[in-house]
């Protein structure tokens, strides 16, 4: 919306401040100035005004702000007609139909009048606006409008067949508005007819056939008030965003329609002709008593204090937000405020009759302090200002007009801070996860129905995909039911910009269940490529991704404490999903319940994905990890004595996994076996078939004594003797 | 190995003191990185140095040296036994092949924390060191929590698809019930004054969904903090205060605040929040659009149509009301932070942040 600053001095000529002090402070007091463009005079500002303030969008809505701000008279409105009287007015009436949507119009017959170009203060204001000029009459109009914001219309007189009828459409009838177009109107829309046609619709835009032309001499002006929501409906389907349109649907002012109708006369008379009758002014009590003459409400100095707290003013023990800054901006904002602490004419009568002192100088005295600075007001709101409804609505325009950066910077006595019940678990998780070389991401919260139909099966029913009714695309809509997808397309993007080198995580919510009630989890994934895969004793480099997957699952787990121990984490190469490649994925499983998978994406998968290098995926419910207690460590006496390292090398069929091997040493319970690891895992399928080789190193050490030579060879030899018993040869 | 054994011909003062003087510095220069070796060669019951030197001077001395000689020959001694139990005293530089110190170091390369949710982890901690505490909620809300109670009217246009992401099959439900994806984090506001009664002071990080286009500065997930304090006598000078050292901490002490009037739904007086330019110090540049102020934050105070639904609930769920706006105020606020995150990093795409690109994630290694 653009401003002029002249025009805002026309109505403020004591304004003292220069056009860029005035744009900062109506910002600052929310009335935001965005540009400010310097014209041969005065300065056109660009303003953003919020929805909720219609009544500022107009030069006379911004002149009363800064009257408020620097406290100064606004000159007021209006324009006094003389009319020729006359014996019989021009007939209106409010059809029933329309009773509920028009709630008031006023009217007023010019005759005799000139159309001819504007000039004065029109035709400089609008050539400051680069408004486009059209006639007295059509110019008149959209002065008003944009002087003090109310719409007005002027029909030709002499057009009209009969009186005015504000009456709702009927279904079908035809109206030829003023940009040219006919529309065929429905039954709720509202219409200004004559007797025999729709001259307008209401609000919104007028009819053609009863334009202002060069050959006009009589006028009727037309200032009105409409329902918001009827000229809302019919703005939007007729697709006619008029400024009268916008002004209507966000709430007219109803108090202005005869004000609105002088301005717009008495500019048009300017260039000749005469007033024939007083104004027609018809309204609808009951939108009245919902609009201008609404009840007031209740203020209290106190609530203004105790909401907004201290200010860079307040005097020691004395907050400067006073009762009468209070009634000074109030007033200025166009409030009428009523001191309720003074009793009412009843009362104050019981009084006198009570009190033998009444009338003695003390208590005259006293009755005049108490109305200067009244605690409690009665507040009357302004007819413009259909915003403010509550006692908090004025505390904020107190607030407002006192400027938000006079207010002081104050601290609220601090609460306990109680931590949140996964905040720790979710920090050690992403803690541990750093450490192990992942870096965390944050992935799409959708997915595709081709991805959740290839990475997610439901467990069980009442686990389905959650649709989207309004899906950002095609590839988004569901909610993804797991983070896989997200990860798998993260990874193809780091390789597809030839970023070989990639280890992600993404801790995040999967939702599942029916669009009644959906089920949020909390979720890991890994993500794991590399172009240079080395390996890592015992692993070769081709399966060394999947066990760093492996040892990041257990380093994750070991960070809970597990009921069952340390051995309720097991693995499986059995019910691994379908996205995995068989035989080169597992299950994680805690006592036996799925805590999540991990492996290498399928062939298949990653040649259809055109991926240069196999990806390792895992993925893990932290909804079941978080419910485990974190570890809590109680550290153990440190030995003493010399630990002692015994490696044996056996050749082993390769139906003997390490689990095996360690199960035949652990069955031995040598309780001064420290550890047993594999050092060394040795294939040569061509050369070797059906075997491998494997160096198996354990520590044996005792916290109360020195080894001696011959237990060490007895442990020796049962361990040599438990091995060849699983099939194993000892080599040289 | 075996040296010739010098000769001493004169056994006046001045000789032995020469003659043992490079003994002794024959001992300094001796290599001990092999104790056993120099032990052998300078103390060897047979062969040792010591003993074959003492042995040829003490022969051809006259006996009146013989004594200054023994004492000599014991402090030699000594002089070899504390080479001996220097450990190591010499490196042996020879032997070993010198570094090229200009080759890059190596290191285990850490996993990298994601910039936003750092961003995000510092923000909560601001508020933790103010006595908030963390709660947290579901993304699919309902509009009873996203809406309703934060007093959206029936047709504002957060509520219509154009704005926000909607769950399919909602249109048979109560409208309270209808579930969506929650726009901001407010919800939870709602949901901890339900809970739990007066004072509250939470701190809510958290994901959340618009139905916006992607661009440079947009995207339709993004993430935001929402903080309320509800207490009695919570000012609007509080909620200044709060966020002037809340943004002072995130941003550096220079910093300045300054609130304007603006609108939410659920707070009256509502405020917008700038903070004084972290690039040019409030002179104007093009990071500030020459303005010298950022726009950082939105706020206000409680509106008491907000306590008045949390209050409805909580005697429909069979608790007592709670936040009667006679005797309780409080004070919400909200950042989205992405943009602090962008701002504190110069990242000109937001896009970047969903990407899982490692090109981006390792500038923040
Ligand atoms: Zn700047």
């Amino acid at each position: 919306m653009k401003i002029l600053t002249a025009w805002l001095r026309h109505y403020l000529p004591a304004l003292p401040v220069d056009d860029l002090q005035l744009a900062e402070d109506l910002t600052l007091r929310g009335i935001a100035v965005e540009g400010v463009h310097p014209l041969s005079q005065g300065h056109l500002f660009e303003m953003d005004i919020t929805t909720n303030r219609v009544d500022a969008m107009n030069h006379y809505g911004i002149a009363r702000e800064a009257a408020t701000i620097y406290n100064l008279p606004l000159v007021p409105l209006g324009a006094n007609i003389a009319a020729i009287p006359t014996i019989a007015p021009f007939p209106v009436r409010i059809d029933s139909s329309a009773e509920t949507l028009c709630g008031r119009f006023t009217a007023q017959v010019l005759r005799n009048v000139t159309i001819a170009p504007s000039d004065g203060l029109i035709a400089d204001f609008f050539a400051l606006l680069g408004q486009k000029q059209i006639s007295n009459a059509v110019d008149a109009s959209n002065f008003t409008l944009l002087g003090m914001g109310h719409p007005t219309h002027a029909f030709d007189l002499d057009k009209l067949e009969g009186g005015i009828v504000v009456r709702l459409a009927y279904k079908g009838e035809k109206l030829k508005l003023l940009d040219g177009t006919e529309r065929t109107l429905e039954a709720d829309d509202l219409v200004v007819a004559d007797e025999k046609k729709a001259v307008g619709l209401a609000g919104v835009m007028g009819g053609w056939d009863s334009m202002i032309t060069p050959e006009t001499r009589n006028i009727l002006v037309e200032a009105a008030w409409f329902d918001p929501a009827s000229i809302r409906r019919s703005s939007r389907r007729h697709l006619l965003h008029t400024d009268a349109s916008h002004r209507f649907e966000r709430g007219a002012d109803f108090n202005a329609c005869p004000t609105a109708n002088a301005l717009v006369s008495q500019l048009i008379l300017t260039a000749g002709g005469h007033a024939e009758g007083a104004l027609i002014d018809i309204t609808q009590p009951a939108i009245a008593a919902k609009t201008s003459a609404r009840s007031g409400i209740a203020l209290s100095v106190q609530q203004v204090q105790r909401h907004l707290g201290t200010t860079l003013d307040d005097a020691e023990g004395e907050s400067a937000l006073t009762s009468e800054l209070v009634q000074q901006y109030l007033t200025a904002l166009g409030c009428t405020l009523a001191s309720a602490d003074q009793p009412t004419e009843a009362e104050a009568l019981t009084a006198l009759n009570e009190d033998p002192q009444i009338g003695g100088p003390s208590a005259v005295a006293s009755h005049i302090s108490e109305t200067d600075s009244p605690d409690s007001f009665h507040v009357q709101l302004p007819s413009w200002r259909l915003d403010l409804e509550r006692e908090i609505d004025l505390i904020e325009e107190i607030a407002r007009v006192y400027g938000y950066n006079h207010f002081a910077n104050t601290l609220p006595t601090p609460g306990i801070v109680i931590a949140h019940p996964t905040a720790a678990a979710e920090a050690a998780v992403r803690t541990r996860l750093l450490a192990l070389g992942f870096s965390e991401a944050i992935s799409s919260t959708f997915a595709s129905q081709s991805d959740s139909d290839l990475f997610y099966a439901p467990a069980a029913p009442g686990q389905g995909t959650i649709a989207m009714e309004n899906p950002l695309s095609e590839e988004a809509s569901l909610l993804r039911p797991t983070l896989i997808p997200g990860m798998v397309a993260m990874l193809s993007n780091n390789l597809n910009r030839d970023v070989k080198e990639v280890r992600l995580f993404e801790q995040g919510h999967t939702f599942t269940g029916s669009t009644a009630a959906v089920t949020e989890s909390a979720q890991l994934s890994l993500g794991l490529t590399t172009g240079t895969p080395q390996a890592t004793a015992p692993h070769s480099a081709a399966d060394a991704p999947i066990f760093e997957l492996k040892g990041a699952i257990e380093s994750l787990v070991s960070l809970f404490t597990l009921p069952g121990g340390p051995a309720a984490l097991t693995f499986s190469t059995e019910s691994t999903p379908a996205w995995l490649q068989q035989g080169r994925a597992a299950t994680a499983m805690l006592n036996n319940v799925a805590l999540g998978y991990f492996g290498e994406l399928t062939q298949a998968e990653t040649q259809k994905r055109k991926l240069r290098q196999p990806i390792f995926l895992a993925q893990l419910d932290l909804t079941a990890l978080y419910a485990l207690p974190l570890k809590r460590v109680t550290a153990r006496d440190l030995s003493r004595f010399q630990a002692v390292e015994r490696d044996f090398s056996f050749v082993f069929p390769d139906s003997i996994q390490w689990h095996t091997v360690t199960s035949a040493i652990q069955a031995l319970a040598i309780l001064e076996l420290q550890s047993l690891a594999p050092i060394e895992v040795w294939r040569d399928k061509k050369k070797y078939p059906g075997v491998y080789s494997l160096l198996v190193r354990t520590v044996f050490q005792s916290h109360h004594r020195t080894l001696r030579e011959e237990e060490l060879t007895q442990w020796h030899s049962q361990i040599i003797a438990a091995l060849t018993q699983l099939g194993g040869t000892i080599r040289a | 190995m075996n040296e010739a054994i010098p000769q001493l011909v004169n056994y006046d003062e001045p000789s032995l003191e020469a003659a043992f003087a490079t003994l002794a510095e024959e001992v300094r220069a001796a290599d001990t990185t092999d104790p056993e070796a120099f032990r052998l060669h300078w103390l060897g019951r047979k062969q040792g140095r010591l003993k074959l030197v003492s042995e040829a001077w003490l022969k051809s001395a006259p006996a009146e040296a013989r004594k200054p000689l023994g004492i000599r020959f014991n402090q030699l001694k000594q002089q070899i036994e504390a080479a001996l139990e220097a450990p190591a005293a010499k490196p042996a530089v020879a032997a070993v092949q010198g570094i090229d110190i200009s080759l890059p170091g190596t290191f285990r390369a850490p996993g990298i924390p994601h910039p936003l949710l750092k961003t995000m982890q510092e923000i909560v901690a601001v508020f933790h060191h103010l006595g908030y505490s963390t709660n947290l909620g579901p993304q699919v809300e309902s509009d009873f929590y996203n809406f309703e109670a934060l007093n959206f009217p029936p047709n504002h246009p957060a509520r219509d698809t154009q704005d926000t992401l909607v769950i399919a099959n909602q249109q048979t439900r109560p409208s309270r019930d209808r579930l969506l994806m929650r726009t901001h984090t407010s919800p939870v506001q709602i949901r901890t004054m339900i809970e739990q009664g007066p004072p509250v002071r939470i701190v809510i990080p958290g994901k959340v969904h618009r139905n916006d286009a992607a661009d440079a500065t947009h995207s339709p997930i993004f993430h935001q903090v929402e903080g309320l304090c509800v207490d009695t006598n919570i000012t609007f000078s509080d909620l200044k205060g709060t966020l002037d050292h809340a943004m002072k901490a995130l941003f550096g002490s220079d910093v300045k605040t300054r609130f304007f009037p603006s609108f939410f739904p659920f707070t009256e007086p509502s405020a917008d929040v700038q903070i004084s330019c972290i690039f040019c110090g409030g002179k104007g540049c093009r990071k500030c659009k020459h303005s010298g102020w950022i726009e950082l934050l939105g706020c206000g105070m409680v509106d008491p149509a907000v306590f008045a639904a949390v209050d409805e609930q909580r005697i429909a769920q069979g608790k007592e009301p709670a936040y009667s706006p006679e005797k309780i105020t409080g004070f919400a606020f909200g950042m989205g932070v992405e943009r602090i995150a962008m701002i504190q990093h110069g990242i000109s795409d937001i896009g970047h942040f969903y990407s899982g690109d490692m090109r981006f994630l390792e500038q923040f290694a």
